[in-house]
């Protein structure tokens, strides 16, 4: 007994757990209740979702997404994120610029309000556009009589996604240009290069990453929004209806398969930007500053 | 240790025989700063400077931080605008001229080298981003940054980026980068400032060596005393917004002309002293040093604790009790107690032998008074 090696995992056993190493049965435990948990509350509904999706059969599932309203919400959603996800890159790129590179009086403001659509009810964001442009609102008999219709139409729908979408870029860029600081910008221009020719050149290149992610992520929820955009679509069926609208309308009128149908282009949706999201912070992780936030 | 890495420190000077890099002889200006005031909000940066610099000099504007020499640099580079006062650059006004047509080469502590771009990509940038009419071919480009990377020494490092170099790599990337948009004046900000101090010296060396064949006029900031005193033509101390002293290393080193640039540049022992009747008197005991035409009353007496002549004699000479022997380097130095309060340091040569205490006499070979109230107001 005394001669047989002794292999090295049998030492390290022989040294004892480490301070930070529950008991087995600890570990199995909590193991067991993540385990659970996840798959209760994220993979089963989404799980559901498919199931349900195709539960009548694939020819009515492609039936319930190629029908006129599902199409019409489809490109409405498209349209909105396509006119909401832009500005939000050209106001957060602005932004953060204006954070991270200049010192101006109410820099910390503005700062802050950034992150206002994060803390406010989407609801609220809705109803606050309502109340400026509703028949009723502030500027409602302006708008009417020079017959320009912002509630219950596609401006309202771009309004409010807007609003909620907001801080998704700047939050992102912000404290990656702090870091970075205005060296690069110095040194380009000192080289040269005229002002746009340094933020394409220079400024662009060295936030490319963390742009990205910040535009998957607000395009997830431009398309995914839904209390804001409820409150000031007037759920017009082809007209104002987006997906995450079209979906509940479908549900409400018991039609499941289409409801669930038009809810999986939604879920594929989120994974397909979960994926990015994380070849993103798995790539580029030294260029996003979310991924060490956290 | 690979041996690219051992070959960093060892710049064969073979390189610079070939004009490249070279500043048209038109090009290189005269710069001329007038009364200079720089302003952040009710702080001044700057109080009033004026410099002249002979184009192809190589000057240091040497201080500590603070001191208002980042800003003067900014504002050459046209990077900072002055509160009030003027820049020329051969006699025309350069605060008229933007950052891009002021054509200042630039580089910066950190290198600021754009992290997306292949070390090639990074020397050609000032050739690619020229308005189109002034802007070589694609191939020219290459051609000269290839010269350029070849000129400091990194050819067959074209295509790494930034991050795949090692600092003073970085530092050359930063200067062949400056280099190739052929600029009219050189600045560099604590152009070592981040690299080791082996490397930093080789560099040292080497900057020398490119400013002596390019021939441009270059302007460096530095905290670091002897980089100044070893690099620069004409050092420039700066402290507090204010130009203490312009002067060749040996005027500023020998001759400082303020308590500050005493203190500041090289090693200084001070004593307070006494002016009357144009004797100098430590503690009611009379040097026998001239006082020269320094007024009467209370003054510092400065010198350099190696420029000083020791013996047993105290009879006129500065006399210290021993406190301790301590080797430093080539040289041994001795901490000694004056009038029972002053600590000053002296320095001697390693084979000074001596009892470990009893009483020297200090005779200050060169020194400086200044009257009591300059050398505290500093």
């Amino acid at each position: 007994m005394a001669d047989v090696a002794v292999s090295p995992s049998v030492v390290l056993s022989l040294r004892g757990p480490s301070v930070t190493t529950e008991k087995p049965a600890v570990r199995v435990t909590l193991i067991v209740i993540s385990v659970i948990f996840l798959g209760v509350f994220l993979l089963l509904p989404l799980a559901a979702v498919f199931v349900e999706a195709f539960r009548a059969g694939v020819g009515a599932y492609f039936a319930a997404i190629t029908e006129p309203d599902a199409l019409s919400a489809i490109k409405l959603t498209l349209l909105v994120a396509a006119i909401a996800v832009p500005s939000n890159v050209i106001f957060g790129l602005a932004a953060s610029w204006a954070i991270a590179k200049f010192e101006f009086r109410g820099k910390s403001v503005l700062n802050s309000l950034i992150d206002l659509p994060f803390s406010v009810s989407p609801v609220i964001s809705g109803l606050i556009y309502v109340l400026l442009f509703g028949a009723q609102g502030y500027f409602g008999p302006f708008l009417r009589s020079e017959g320009i219709q912002i509630i219950f139409a596609l401006p309202g729908i771009v309004l409010a996604t807007i609003f909620v979408t907001f801080p998704f870029v700047a939050r992102e860029l912000v404290p990656l240009m702090q870091e970075q600081g205005t060296q690069d910008e110095e040194a380009a221009l000192s080289l040269g290069a005229s002002g746009w020719k340094t933020f394409f050149k220079v400024t662009l290149p060295n936030i490319r990453w963390a742009l990205l992610y910040g535009v998957v992520l607000c395009n997830a929820r431009a398309m995914g929004e839904f209390g804001a955009v409820s409150v000031v679509s007037g759920h017009i069926r082809g007209k104002t209806n987006t997906m995450p609208l079209h979906v509940e309308i479908l549900y409400n009128e018991y039609n499941f398969a289409a409801a669930f149908a038009v809810a999986s282009l939604l879920a594929l949706l989120a994974l397909v930007t979960l994926v990015i999201k994380i070849t993103l912070e798995w790539r580029y992780a030294d260029q996003i500053v979310a991924s060490r936030r956290h | 240790m690979d041996a690219r890495v051992t070959n960093e420190v060892n710049y064969p000077a073979a390189g610079l025989d070939r004009g490249i890099g070279a500043a048209p002889r038109d090009k290189i200006v005269d710069v001329s700063v007038e009364n200079v005031v720089r302003l952040f909000g009710a702080t001044a940066a700057l109080h009033g400077v004026s410099l002249d610099i002979t184009a192809g000099e190589l000057v240091a504007l040497l201080g500590p931080s603070g001191s208002g020499k980042t800003t003067l640099l900014r504002i050459l580079a046209g990077l900072d605008v002055p509160t009030a006062g003027r820049v020329l650059f051969d006699g025309e006004d350069a605060l008229k001229l933007t950052v891009q047509e002021r054509n200042v080469g630039l580089v910066f502590q950190n290198y600021a080298l754009f992290r997306h771009m292949t070390v090639l990509e990074n020397i050609g940038f000032g050739l690619r981003v020229r308005p189109h009419e002034r802007r070589p071919s694609r191939k020219e480009i290459k051609r000269r940054a290839l010269e350029l990377l070849d000129f400091v020494q990194l050819s067959g490092l074209e295509k790494r980026y930034p991050s795949q170099l090692s600092g003073g790599q970085r530092q050359r990337v930063a200067f062949a980068r400056a280099l190739a948009i052929e600029p009219r004046l050189l600045l560099l900000d604590e152009p070592f400032g981040a690299l080791d101090a082996k490397v930093r010296r080789d560099l040292r060396r080497w900057l020398r060596e490119i400013h002596d064949k390019t021939g441009h006029t270059t302007v460096f900031v530095t905290h670091d005393q002897e980089e100044a005193l070893e690099l620069a033509d004409r050092v420039v101390v700066m402290s507090e917004g204010k130009i203490e002293q312009i002067g060749t290393p040996d005027q500023i080193y020998d001759d400082p002309n303020s308590p500050f640039v005493f203190s500041f540049i090289g090693e200084s022992s001070v004593l307070p002293v006494n002016i009357e009747q144009g004797k100098i008197w430590l503690d009611g005991h009379a040097l026998d040093l001239p006082a020269d035409d320094v007024p009467s009353g209370e003054a510092r007496l400065y010198f350099r604790p190696h420029d000083v002549v020791v013996s047993d004699e105290l009879a006129g000479a500065i006399p210290g009790e021993i406190l301790a022997f301590r080797r430093h380097g080539g040289t041994r130095r001795v901490d000694l107690e004056v009038s029972g309060r002053d600590r000053i340091e002296i320095e001697l040569p390693a084979d000074f032998s001596h009892g470990l205490s009893g009483w020297l006499g200090i005779r200050p070979r060169r020194y400086r008074l200044f009257p009591a109230s300059e050398a505290s107001a500093s």
